[in-house]
């Protein structure tokens, strides 16, 4: 346990000092974030301005203007691994106060992208959420809510997840039982088959 | 008579039909014709751009296509987050290279020449304020609103570049013109949870709750709302939050189309109030007839 004056100081407020090794920095890591987003990421100089207004930082383990800071050294798997990536709701606050005009709201969508290439999932339900919407497009070339929540509830084995809200959404008509099929969902399948073959799509 | 292409976004045939249904009856009342993509699918919505942005433009620029085969260049949509996406992609498609790689995805390519719209922007930059004003027959006098943009109806300002990104005004002028008073509503680009309310529904009580609380704090009679989901997140989704942070909120939220339709005096058919969940007449009870008003 560290004996150093801050961490004694955290440890009395109760909170947790994470100690990062800079040596281990994997400067390719902040090289593909940089070519991926177009921003700089030296350009942060930690004001901490994104973290003020972001919305999410109550249910983040790094907050974002902490996830810039793990770019800067480098620390690759503590990014990718964060559970922030999956909770950001891209809302735009970040990247409408940087006051260095850095695009933050673009940089936690490509980690987003790069942790999901690398396998991590750290907010598992989330990631279900999204595969399941997008399974429904494919299928139908539209969002088809009912059939995207029952797919949500088999493969995330949250079977009551807002049953207590179907009766309204049903009674009202907002929740068709059929998918409005468009001519063109081939089209749209496509889309995503080529998608999967692969090639230069970052 | 103004003319546009009309993109209606997947809600608008299921959670917020009623959106596009007064969205429809209005921009007929104001001589704003829409002209439906044809065949129109799926934006992408926020799932793909999380996923990957070639992908999530690729699905925009379907649509985007089909607008130029339409030989028009400027389509309007009612979502935030489709239009968020249509913007989206038209603007990256401005680099060739990123073009290529959406185009490499499509079955009929797209140039990305189009500008997508949200119909508040249509609405406020093409009608004559006078003109609404001159045809409201059912002033909303006596009802007291907060106007309640979402996070990216405005932001970030240098992709939307419309009305203002900390305090946007668009609809607040709106319901001024149609004799609403309207409440300071600190939390106007807030965001309330997006699509959190599934996988994280602790998210979207915590986010809405605060919304809804900062609401009643103003004494807002109730909400009015541009994005499909915010409105469900605050309406559908209000008993949910009542019975996660023990609260008795009980605050009509309405989209602006359907008080902007009431206030013109449009069939109530085409207006869809019955759909909404927390009952409407809780506010609409507050508007005095015209002759009381007077």
């Amino acid at each position: 346990m560290s004996t150093g004056r801050f961490a004694v100081l955290y440890r009395k407020l109760g909170m947790s000092m994470q100690i990062f090794d800079l040596t281990t920095a994997d400067l390719e890591f902040v090289a593909e974030v940089e070519a991926r987003s177009h921003q700089k990421i030296s350009n942060c100089y930690q004001c901490g301005n994104c973290t003020a207004g972001c919305p999410y930082t109550f249910a983040y383990d790094y907050s974002v203007s902490q996830i810039m800071r793990l770019i800067q050294i480098g620390q690759k798997e503590a990014v990718l691994k964060s559970r922030s990536l999956w909770l950001c709701g891209s809302c735009q606050s970040c990247t409408t106060r940087c006051p260095n005009k850095i695009d933050v709201a673009l940089i936690m969508d490509v980690c987003r992208h790069m942790a999901r290439e690398a396998g991590y999932a750290t907010e598992r339900s989330v990631k279900i959420f999204v595969d399941s919407f997008l399974a429904s497009v494919e299928r139908h070339g539209r969002a088809y809510e009912l059939g995207l929540m029952t797919a949500y509830m088999t493969r995330s084995g949250r079977v009551f997840t807002d049953v207590d809200l179907a009766p309204q959404a049903l009674m009202r008509g907002k929740l068709p039982f059929k998918p409005h099929e468009i001519q063109g969902r081939e089209q749209v399948a496509r889309i995503f088959e080529r998608f999967r073959k692969g090639g230069d799509n970052v | 008579m103004f003319k546009i292409a009309y993109y209606p976004g997947c809600s608008g045939q299921g959670t917020s039909l009623e959106y596009d249904m007064s969205t429809r009856a209005v921009c007929k009342a104001l001589d704003v014709e829409l002209v439906e993509i044809p065949d129109w699918s799926c934006c992408g919505s926020s799932p793909a751009h999380t996923v990957n942005h070639v992908l999530s433009a690729a699905l925009s620029a379907r649509n985007l296509a089909q607008v130029e085969v339409m030989g028009m260049d400027k389509v309007t949509t009612p979502c935030p987050s489709c239009l968020t996406n249509l913007r989206t992609a038209a603007h990256k498609m401005e680099s060739p290279e990123f073009r290529g790689k959406v185009n490499a995805l499509l079955d009929v390519p797209c140039n990305g020449n189009v500008d997508a719209q949200s119909v508040l922007q249509v609405l406020a930059e093409n009608v004559d304020p006078e003109l609404i004003k001159s045809k409201v027959v059912r002033p909303l006098t006596g009802i007291k609103i907060a106007c309640y943009y979402g996070c990216i109806m405005n932001r970030p300002p240098e992709l939307m570049r419309f009305d203002h990104h900390e305090n946007p005004m668009a609809m607040d002028n709106l319901m001024i013109a149609l004799g609403a008073e309207v409440v300071p509503f600190p939390l106007k680009v807030e965001c309330c949870g997006a699509s959190y309310g599934i996988p994280r529904g602790d998210i979207v009580m915590r986010l809405s709750g605060k919304l809804l609380d900062a609401g009643r704090d103003v004494g807002a009679d109730a909400f009015v709302t541009a994005c499909p989901l915010c409105q469900m997140n605050l309406d559908l989704r209000q008993g949910q939050i009542n019975r996660a942070l023990h609260e008795k909120f009980r605050i009509p939220v309405f989209y602006y189309t359907q008080l902007l339709g009431y206030a013109l005096g449009l069939d109530r058919a085409v207006l869809g109030f019955e759909k909404l969940c927390v009952d409407p007449r809780l506010a609409l009870g507050k508007i005095k007839q015209p002759a009381q008003a007077r």
